[in-house]
Order: structure tokens, then C-alpha cells, then sequence
């Protein structure tokens, strides 16, 4: 299991599209992942999970991410936030 | 039968009623013994295997925007935060599926539905639609299709789901009514989408299938079992209406120029991100009024700068390079905002509104300003203020301008640093002292409604002196003529963005004022563009200057405007 923090820094957040590129983006991965914000965790390749987050521009959150390809899904994880997911 | 509701979608619909009825389910808690649990689960995913392959049959069978409303359910489906959510509870607290499914939906639902986020709001609607189909499967009960409805159909419903509204077959259906339901709701978009005339706001638990009906979407007017009469009225008016859009369709796409060559901006008003297509669509080229009251309301605390940036960014981009004009917050009046904390008044028209509580909240009133101020960087947008009647107030407005643009300056965010800043003349105040305004002022928009009541003094809600309320009034006309004079006086635009601007009557005397925009409804663009074309400005301009002074009564003056 490996952990990172990362901050969300596209426009409107972890929020409908942006919300829907991430967890395409980890879906594709066999580990689990979790978002971990605001003292709450979040099934991380569930839309309605990440929608629920209410994950604000700025807001500061947590992966955790645990399984055989945790290495590289969280690298494509913390990439896809820190480019913007999309917008 | 007559009833009247809102109008969410423009036409007429004359057609014969098919009932939509939800079904209420038993969602109770029923317990399920240890040895029946596994059926249990076995029936839940034969319910939802069952509405998968009907979902996608649909989707393949539907166009594109329709299927893609379906397409989303399907996408819920399969999210791993629902199904093993639902079949984790039925096996742990051994129950009925209907009971897991209820509560799994319902705790998202009233998540989404208390975000004050519209476009959850919206995926709120879409998870009751889907939990009510899988309840109907799971019930074997028929899922409601009205794809091969019988043509002439006029849907009926307390409130209509998306996934039926997505199912219309637009050759058959001819109208939608429901109790339930708002401009912005997925069914009026869909319809507007369709060209379906649809109602909303009207009563409709004592009607039954097969019933004669007409609606008109425009009015809002709807008539259950109508006579010969009004049949025939309504026929008139429905063919009136198609040839009207025929006709008006050449003037799509074309400049808006005056026969002796005024270029006149024609843009639409807006208010939430769901209008932007529509806006688009109805030829706008761009935007006069983006009422940001919207963003405030309905929700318990004020949107974000991120929140704001994020939407008016988005038009700015969609218009571009038209312009968008941003109105800051103008609450008050008839918009209450609860937690603004503005209070029950006396006389909230002439109270403690808009852009005087503002200037007295100006923390809150910079996050908008930068909010636009970002968006700046991504368009043409500009900043009106509302409601201005003093100098002063404009002045201090101007200065928290500079404010959040020195601030976004220190955190290297860029904006448009010739943002131009302009104001609403909506109060006598403003309109007399324009051509002072016109100094500091970088644009004018004459908001008629407010100009007019404030003018004449009149609640046009109040039916006993409503018959007073006119834009025609002579003293109203002077007001706008004065503003024109004053602007033209600094060599500063202006525009008009009321009711007023999209009434063909008025194009031809705003144009001879010199008016540089008009900001209407989208609907009116088309029509008013024909206006445009038909204008000579300077005959125009020249018949006002003789006149304007001799016309006494609101009759005079309506004859007037009807001989430009």
C-alpha cells in the first residue's frame, strides 16, 4: 500500500467531467484506490464516490492506493490531477 | 378546461392526453432468512441484467443527446459505489432488494440534492429515474415506454422522468404537461431540444388518458376537453407560429446591420450554464445579460471564486470572440437569497438591494469581481454593476474593481487589464444624471422593467395599477432617448437588456436613440434582427427628434413607434 497527498488545481475541482476523466484514468488499473478528504474515504473509481467528495479547486487530497500495480496507477493518478484532468 | 402554468418550451401542442403515472413502491425493511439470501442477490442482478439490455437496446435505437441521457444511466450502473453497495446490504442486514435499493439511491440523492450544485441537482433527478426503473423491474412491473406512442400524443405527468422524457419520439408526441418542473429541468431541456411545446406548474391528478387537449408553451395556456371554438383558435395560432419560424430562419447567420448601415450588437440574455447551447443555437453573438443571481440561489452559502471563475469562464470561451457581459449580484427586489440575510422589507424595490448591499458585503462582492476578473483572461467579458443611482456608489464600485484586480496582479493570475466596467441605468436617478455616469461609466445597458416601474411608479404586479405600467409611456421613451444622448455625448456604448429589447415595436427607436446592443431572450433574436435589417436609422433619428417632444399619452406614442 503506498500513500500520496496531492492538490487539485484544475478550475471546478473534482467535479462532473473532471470527476469522470480521473476515474477513467484509474479504472484501468487492477489496485484499489481510495480518496481520502476532508476525514472522509472515497471509493476512487466510483463517480458517484468522487462526486460525492466535493473535491474543490485547492482542496488538498489524499490516495491511497493498494495492489499489484500501485506503483504505476498512482503515478497516472497524481499525473492526471497535476495536468488538470482535462480542462 | 382551462388551466395555466409556465411555458418551458415555445409552440403549440393540440393533441389527445397519455397519463404517466410513478408507481410508489413498498421500500420497507422485509426481512430475508439466511437460506433465501442468495435468491435474493440472484434476483437483484436479474433485475438489473434486465434493465441493462434494455438501456442499451435504447441507446443504440436513439439519437445522439437522447441516448446519451440513457447512456449515463447505464454508466451508473455499472459504478462500483452502487450495485455491491446494494447487495452488501441485502446480505448483511438480510433484506428485500427494494429496501437495499432505496437506501443506497436515497443516500446520494439527498447528498447531491443539498450540494447546491446544479448540475448534481440534475444527477440527483437522474439517479430517482433509474432507481424507479429498477423498482419497476424488480416489481415486474412494464417500464414506461412511450417511443411508439400513438401520434398526436400529448405526455401527461406529475412530474416526468428523464429516461421517459429521453424515450419521446418527437413524430408522434406532441406536447408535454407536468405538475412538477422548471425551465432548467432535463425534461424542458430535452423538449426545447425536440421543438416540443411543454407546460409546467399545471394541475393535473383529474386527468385521464384520452382526452382532448392544446398547450400553448409560449403562454402557458392549457386547455383539457376544448371546445370547437377554441380548437379553432388554436389551430390558427399553432400554424401562425410554424410559419413565423420558417420565415424567420433567412435572417439566421446574417449581420445585423441597418439599411443605412448601423451595425447593431444582438445578444441574449443567460443565467446558468445550461442556457449557453440554447443561446448558441438561437444565433447570439453574445451575451448582454449573464444573470449571475442564479449561481446564488438555491443553495445554503455563497458559490466559490473557483465556482464562479469555472462558469463564466465557460461562456467567455463559448463566445468568443462575442461578449459577455457579467452582471454582479442583483439581489433584492423580488430574488431573496436566504442566507445573504437580507431580511422581509417594507418596500424591497426600494430597499436594501443589489449593488447597495454589495458595496456593504465587500468581501463577498470581490470573490464574484475576481471570479469575472479570471474568466477575463478567456474572452471578451465585462463587468456591469445593477441597480447604480448615485455617482458615488459607482465610483466605490470602481475601486473594489481596482482592489481585485491588484490582488490577482500580486498572485500573478492573469485578466484582461482593459476590462471594460459598465453600469445598469434602471433607476430615473442614473438615467438623469448619464451624462455624468458617462465620465467613469465604460458602457451603458437600460434594464427597462426596473426604468419603467420606477419611472411611472407602478408594481406591475399590483392588478390595479398595472394597466399604468407601459415602456411605451412618453416619460419612459425621454428617459432612454436622455441616456442615448449621453452616452453618444461621451463616445460610450449602450445597450438595452430588458423585457424591451426583444419587442419588435421598440427596435426601430432604440436604433434612432443610437443604441449600439440589445440583449433579449434567445427565442427573439431572429425576429429582431429582421427588424434591424428593415430600419433607416437616420429617417429614424429625424422623425424622433421632431416628435419624441409632441407625444402626451402612451396611445400617441404607441401610434408613433407603430408609423418608424
Amino acid at each position: 500500500m503506498i500513500n500520496r497527498k496531492v492538490k487539485v488545481t484544475n478550475p471546478s475541482g473534482l467535479h462532473m467531467r473532471p470527476a469522470g476523466v480521473f476515474v477513467k484514468v484509474i479504472t484501468g488499473f487492477e489496485s484499489e484506490v481510495t480518496l481520502r478528504a476532508n476525514g472522509d474515504d472515497f471509493n476512487a473509481k466510483s463517480m458517484l464516490g468522487v462526486l460525492s467528495a466535493s473535491i474543490k479547486c485547492g482542496d488538498e487530497v489524499e490516495l491511497i492506493v493498494c495492489g499489484a500495480d500501485e506503483e504505476a496507477c498512482m503515478k497516472a493518478a497524481v499525473e492526471a490531477i497535476e495536468s488538470g484532468l482535462g480542462e | 378546461m382551462k388551466r395555466n402554468g409556465l411555458g418551458v418550451s415555445a409552440g403549440i401542442g393540440i393533441g389527445t392526453t397519455l397519463v404517466i403515472e410513478e408507481i410508489v413502491f413498498d421500500v420497507s425493511k422485509k426481512a430475508v432468512d439466511e437460506e433465501s439470501l442468495a435468491d435474493e442477490v440472484n434476483r437483484l442482478h436479474t433485475s438489473i441484467d434486465g434493465l441493462k439490455a434494455y438501456l442499451e437496446k435504447k441507446v443504440a435505437k436513439l439519437g445522439h443527446e437522447q441516448g446519451e441521457i440513457l447512456q449515463s444511466h447505464l454508466d451508473l450502473l455499472a459504478d462500483p459505489a452502487l450495485v455491491p453497495e446494494i447487495e452488501k446490504i441485502i446480505t448483511q442486514e438480510k433484506t428485500v432488494s427494494e429496501y437495499a435499493v432505496h437506501q443506497v439511491f436515497e443516500q446520494f440523492i439527498q447528498l447531491f440534492l443539498m450540494s447546491g450544485d446544479e448540475l448534481l441537482e440534475l444527477r440527483a433527478t437522474d439517479l430517482k429515474d433509474l432507481r424507479q426503473n429498477l423498482l419497476r423491474v424488480l416489481g415486474g412491473k412494464e417500464l414506461i415506454d412511450v417511443s411508439d406512442a400513438k401520434p398526436g400524443t400529448v405526455l401527461v405527468a406529475q412530474e416526468l422522468s428523464t429516461s421517459v422524457a429521453a424515450s419521446i419520439n418527437p413524430e408522434s408526441v406532441v406536447g408535454i404537461v407536468t405538475n412538477v418542473g422548471g425551465k432548467t429541468a432535463h425534461m424542458a431541456i430535452i423538449a426545447r431540444s425536440l421543438a416540443l411545446p411543454a407546460v409546467v406548474n399545471v394541475g393535473v391528478q383529474d386527468i385521464t388518458d384520452g382526452m382532448a387537449v392544446i398547450l400553448d408553451g409560449t403562454t402557458g395556456e392549457v386547455l383539457f376537453s376544448p371546445s370547437e371554438e377554441e380548437c379553432a383558435e388554436f389551430t390558427k395560432r399553432q400554424r401562425d407560429f410554424q410559419d413565423e419560424l420558417k420565415r424567420l430562419e433567412v435572417y439566421r447567420g446574417q449581420a445585423s446591420v441597418t439599411k443605412d448601415g448601423k451595425e447593431v450588437e444582438l445578444l441574449a440574455n443567460i443565467g446558468l450554464e445550461l442556457d449557453i447551447g440554447p443561446a448558441l443555437a438561437a444565433d447570439g453573438e453574445g451575451v448582454g445579460l449573464f444573470r449571475t443571481e442564479f449561481l446564488y440561489m438555491d443553495r445554503s452559502s455563497a458559490p466559490s471564486e473557483d465556482e464562479q471563475f469555472a462558469l463564466y469562464q465557460k461562456a467567455a470561451q463559448a463566445f468568443a470572440p462575442g461578449p459577455v457581459i457579467i452582471r454582479t449580484l442583483d439581489v433584492g427586489g423580488d430574488k431573496e437569497i436566504a442566507y445573504l440575510g437580507i431580511g422581509k422589507e417594507e418596500n424591497p424595490f426600494l430597499g436594501y438591494r443589489a449593488i447597495r448591499y454589495c458595496l456593504e458585503h465587500q468581501e463577498l462582492f470581490k470573490i464574484q469581481l475576481r471570479g469575472i476578473l479570471r474568466a477575463s483572461a478567456y474572452g471578451k467579458v465585462k463587468i456591469m454593476l445593477p441597480m447604480i443611482t448615485t455617482v458615488a456608489e459607482f465610483k466605490e464600485g470602481l475601486a473594489l474593481v481596482s482592489e481585485a484586480k491588484a490582488e490577482l496582479k500580486e498572485q500573478d493570475i492573469p485578466f484582461d487589464e482593459q476590462i471594460e466596467v459598465g453600469m445598469m441605468i434602471e433607476t430615473p436617478a442614473a438615467a438623469m444624471m448619464a451624462d455624468v455616469f458617462a465620465k467613469y461609466a465604460d458602457f451603458f445597458s437600460i434594464g427597462t422593467n426596473d426604468l419603467t416601474q420606477y419611472t411611472l411608479s407602478v408594481d406591475r404586479g399590483n392588478e390595479k395599477v398595472a394597466g399604468l405600467y407601459s415602456t411605451y409611456d412618453p416619460a419612459v421613451l425621454r428617459m432612454i432617448h436622455r441616456v442615448g444622448e449621453a452616452a453618444a455625448g461621451a463616445g460610450i456604448m449602450w445597450g438595452v437588456c430588458g423585457e424591451a429589447a426583444a419587442d419588435p415595436l421598440l427596435t426601430k427607436f432604440f436604433i434612432a436613440c443610437g443604441v449600439n446592443e440589445l440583449s433579449m431572450a434567445g427565442s427573439s433574436i431572429l425576429r429582431i434582427r429582421q427588424q434591424v435589417l428593415e430600419t433607416n436609422q437616420f429617417t429614424c433619428a429625424e422623425r424622433l427628434a421632431k416628435e419624441l417632444k409632441l407625444l402626451e399619452t402612451c396611445a400617441e406614442a404607441k401610434t408613433f413607434l407603430e408609423s418608424l
